[in-house]
This record gives structure tokens, C-alpha cells and sequence, in this order.
């Protein structure tokens, strides 16, 4: 499958643009790293990639298919950089993670997400926790693109070694693309395939 | 070797007491307790409040008449425990048509697009603009006065503060990333509505509720007060006040002091479970 941005551009305030005529095409066994300061739209092109957010202008194109006018489950799942605003506060994780499609064991198994957290409430499990079960929702069975926004920033380095060895074998596996947010130059030069760099439009 | 070290404990061992949320629930039993009297001895007492007897009139209060007797010899007990159940019927009234107001008007503010929400957010800031016993008599004057024109005016004067709650809290649901992504793993509109929003906004419209009935209590009993509310001949706490004023100067202070206490003790007894209601099932304030 193919991800496509074709010519999108956003902004939040009226004249100032954040984007501008982003180009980007994205193939299933691709992994491609995202680089910019902050504040330069790196999530804000996530969002816009994953169907959150209407570009002001231009469009994202799964397979020739606008990716936000599509209804159901989102094949371009995003995983967000804070866990805790990511689930609702008042839900058990087992009901958390009932909202993905069909989660596999393996993956549950192999985010380290163990059996007792799933009795409990978000704010009984740290930050990290949280983000595994964050990655585990994202990853159900209809997913064909992730996008993941600066995920691992808050875990210490073994937890992310962890967690992208095994993000990196089952997008292997399953032949899902990957886009990736980081600050961290060896962990991108590490995962991405090929990286595109935002710069501030003239 | 290391050798052990004394350390100084800053902690003291607490007297044994309620933890918080115990408390909390005392407190809810409570008021809700004195309430349920209230009512039930109000509305099981029969003629009782408006049996007059010439033989024990203008009776200071003692053991017979604990709130002492009017100048129609009639047992001022009784009269306020009466004029309270009725007022409370009435605040439960009026809360619960206001509350229900509340709900449809700030769920359709925030969720049937900006101008369905001007429209609304107008006539919120229309209604809390002018003054409240204003507005409520000139409900009620036009309505004939009257019982029906007291619980009219009092049940649709009071969404206004609600629906502001609720519209805001919609809104910012709407905004949260768990419900966003939550729309993007397919899950539908009414499931999210069900599973997301209502668990947040219940509690708060429950809240309300219960904070919304001294409101309504008290401007009952001031429209009735004031001449405008509930007809002479029912025992009303706002009669009794004002019927009360004539016989003051005469140095007949029972007659407005423990109805008046009895007011107020039910006023703050709602006020008190509604704290309850919100330290127990509103999470962020539970540690207030």
C-alpha cells in the first residue's frame, strides 16, 4: 500500500502558514524518520497524515483514497506522545484496549503488558505502562500505516530498546510503514529507512 | 561497617478518625436523612398544620408546642414542617424540570454546530443578565400567580448556570485526544458518546441537580414572601415569614425565628449533600 501527501498545507492562525506544500509518498515497507525542531509541525503533519486533521489545502491519499473523509477504522493509526492524555481516565485498560481491532496476544505479550495491569485504571500505572498499551491499541489487525510521534521519549533506554526491537519485527512482519517523531539521533538513524526534514518555509 | 544511624520522624501517630471519603459518606446519610423526615412528617401530618385553637393562642414554646403557637392557636411544628415538605416538593420540582433543561439546551449548544450555540449562549447570558427575583415575578405575575405560577417561574429560571457546565464540558470532551483516537479505531458515535462522554458529564449534572434544589427553595419562599408565590391559605414557609412580620413587634419572635432556622438548616442540608455527592463520584475534587 501506499501513503501519499500530496501538496498539503495548514496552519493554525489566519495567514501564517506552519505547512506548505508538503510532499511526501510513504510505501508499506518503508520506514521513514521525521526531522525538525520543535514547533516547526511535526505533529501537526502526524495528525494531518493519520486523518485528524483536514489540511487547509491539499490531501492524503491511502491507495488513492482520501484518508479523512474515510468512516470506520483508520488503517494510518497514530500513537501520541503523551500515554496519559491518550486514554480515558475513567476506563479499565482491558476496556482500553478492547477499542483496537482485534489485538493479537504476541503483541500484548511482546510490549511486556502484563496480565494484572489490565484490571486497572490509567492513573494506577505509570507513563510508560500506559504507552505500551498506547502501541498495543494502535497495532490491531486492520492497521497498514503507524505513526509514531516521539513514543518513546518518556521511557528509560532499556524499556525503549524494548519496545522498538519489537515495534521493528512486527512492522517487519506484518509489512505495515512506519513514520516516526524523534528528538533522538541515534535511535532515528537506528529505525528510519530514510528521513525527511522539515525546514521553515521561505 | 556502617553503623546505624537515629533518625528523626517528623510523624506524629494520628488520632484514629474517619478517613475522608467516610466522612464524606456520614455526611451524605445525614442530610439526606433530615430531608426524608422533613418531608415524610410534612406530608403524613394531615390537617394538623392548619387546626386552629382558640383555648392556645400566642403560646410561647414549650414541650407541647416546641416552636410555640400562633395567634389562631394553631402549632407552629406543625405549620413548619408542612410549609418545609411543600417547599421541598416543590424545589424537587423545579430542580429537576431546570436540570433537564439544562441538559438538552448544553448538549445542543455544543454539539449542533456554532449557531444553534450563539442562540443558546445568548439566551444563557439573556436569562443570568437580569435579576433573578425579577425575572422569577414576572414569570409568576403573568402566569396569574398562584401555586402553578411559583413552580413555573421557579422551574424555568434556574438551567441557565448548568447548562453552562454542561456545554463547556461537551465541549471540551469533544476535544480529547481519547475520544479523537477513539473515533479513528472505528468505534461509533453512540458508543463513544455512552462509554466517554456520559461517565464524565453525569456526575457533574448530578451535582447540579442537587446544588440547583436550595435555590429553588429559597426562591420559592421569597416569591411567596413577597406576596407573589403560593396563596394565604397554605401553610408555605414564606407565608409563615411574612404572615410573621405583622406579630414581631409584639414580641412574638418564635413565630419567624424557627421557621426561619428550619429554612436555613434545609437550605445548607442540600448545599451539604451536594459537596458529599461531588467529593464522593467527582474523582478531581475527592481530595479536596
Amino acid at each position: 500500500m501506499i501513503l501519499e501527501a500530496n501538496g498539503i498545507s495548514f496552519g493554525y492562525k489566519r495567514g501564517i502558514k506552519l505547512l506548505d506544500n508538503v510532499q511526501l509518498t510513504l510505501e508499506s515497507h518503508e520506514r521513514v524518520g521525521l526531522v525538525a525542531p520543535s514547533g516547526f509541525g511535526k505533529t501537526t503533519l502526524c495528525q494531518i497524515l493519520s486523518g485528524y486533521i483536514k489540511p487547509a489545502s491539499g490531501q492524503v491519499l491511502l491507495d488513492g483514497k482520501a484518508i479523512y473523509t474515510m468512516k470506520g477504522y483508520c488503517p494510518v493509526q497514530m500513537i501520541w506522545q503523551h500515554p496519559e492524555k491518550s486514554v480515558n481516565p475513567r476506563l479499565r485498560l482491558k476496556d482500553i484496549l478492547a477499542e483496537g481491532d482485534e489485538i493479537e496476544e504476541r503483541v500484548i505479550a511482546g510490549l511486556g503488558i502484563e496480565r494484572d495491569w489490565f484490571q486497572r485504571f490509567p492513573r494506577e500505572l505509570s507513563g510508560g505502562e500506559l504507552q505500551r498499551f498506547c502501541i498495543a491499541r494502535a497495532l490491531g489487525k486492520r492497521t497498514k500505516f503507524l505513526i509514531a510521534d516521539e513514543i518513546s521519549t518518556m521511557l528509560d533506554l532499556i524499556t525503549q530498546s524494548q519496545i522498538w526491537t519489537f515495534l521493528l519485527e512486527e512492522v517487519h512482519a506484518r509489512n505495515i510503514g512506519l513514520i516516526v517523531v524523534t528528538h533522538s539521533q541515534t535511535l532515528m538513524e537506528r529505525i528510519a529507512t530514510r528521513q525527511v526534514i522539515l525546514a521553515q518555509p521561505e | 561497617m556502617n553503623k546505624p544511624v537515629a533518625v528523626m520522624v517528623l510523624q506524629k501517630t494520628q488520632k484514629k478518625r474517619l478517613n475522608q471519603r467516610s466522612q464524606t459518606l456520614l455526611y451524605l446519610t445525614f442530610g439526606s436523612f433530615f430531608l426524608v423526615a422533613i418531608t415524610v412528617a410534612g406530608t403524613l401530618m394531615g390537617e394538623l398544620a392548619v387546626t386552629t385553637s382558640f383555648t392556645q393562642k400566642n403560646l410561647l414554646p414549650q414541650l407541647a408546642h416546641p416552636f410555640g403557637t400562633d395567634w389562631l392557636g394553631r402549632d407552629m411544628l406543625s405549620r413548619t414542617l408542612k410549609g418545609m415538605s411543600l417547599s421541598i416538593y416543590i424545589g424537587l420540582f423545579a430542580a429537576t424540570i431546570s436540570a433537564v433543561i439544562a441538559a438538552v439546551l448544553g448538549a445542543a449548544a455544543a454539539t449542533l454546530g456554532k449557531k444553534v450555540d450563539a442562540v443558546i449562549t445568548w439566551l444563557i447570558d439573556l436569562v443570568m443578565g437580569i435579576p433573578h427575583l425579577l425575572l422569577l415575578i414576572l414569570i409568576s405575575y403573568a402566569l396569574g400567580r398562584g401555586t402553578f405560577g411559583v413552580v413555573v417561574a421557579v422551574a424555568i429560571s434556574h438551567w441557565p448556570v448548568l447548562t453552562r457546565i454542561i456545554r463547556g464540558e461537551i465541549l471540551q470532551l469533544k476535544e480529547a485526544n481519547y475520544i479523537k483516537i477513539a473515533e479513528k479505531l472505528g468505534q461509533g458515535k453512540l458508543k463513544i458518546v455512552v462509554k466517554h462522554m456520559l461517565p464524565h458529564i453525569f456526575p457533574q449534572f448530578l451535582v447540579g441537580l442537587v446544588l440547583l434544589f436550595p435555590h429553588a427553595i429559597l426562591h420559592e419562599a421569597a416569591l411567596t414572601f413577597l406576596g407573589f408565590g403560593l396563596p394565604p391559605e397554605q401553610p408555605g414557609i414564606g407565608i409563615i415569614l411574612s404572615e410573621s412580620m405583622k406579630y414581631l413587634a409584639l414580641g412574638m419572635w418564635w413565630l419567624a425565628f424557627f421557621p426561619g432556622i428550619v429554612l436555613l438548616a434545609t437550605v445548607m442540608l442540600f448545599d451539604l449533600i451536594g459537596e458529599s455527592l461531588r467529593k464522593r463520584i467527582d474523582p478531581h475534587s475527592a481530595q479536596d
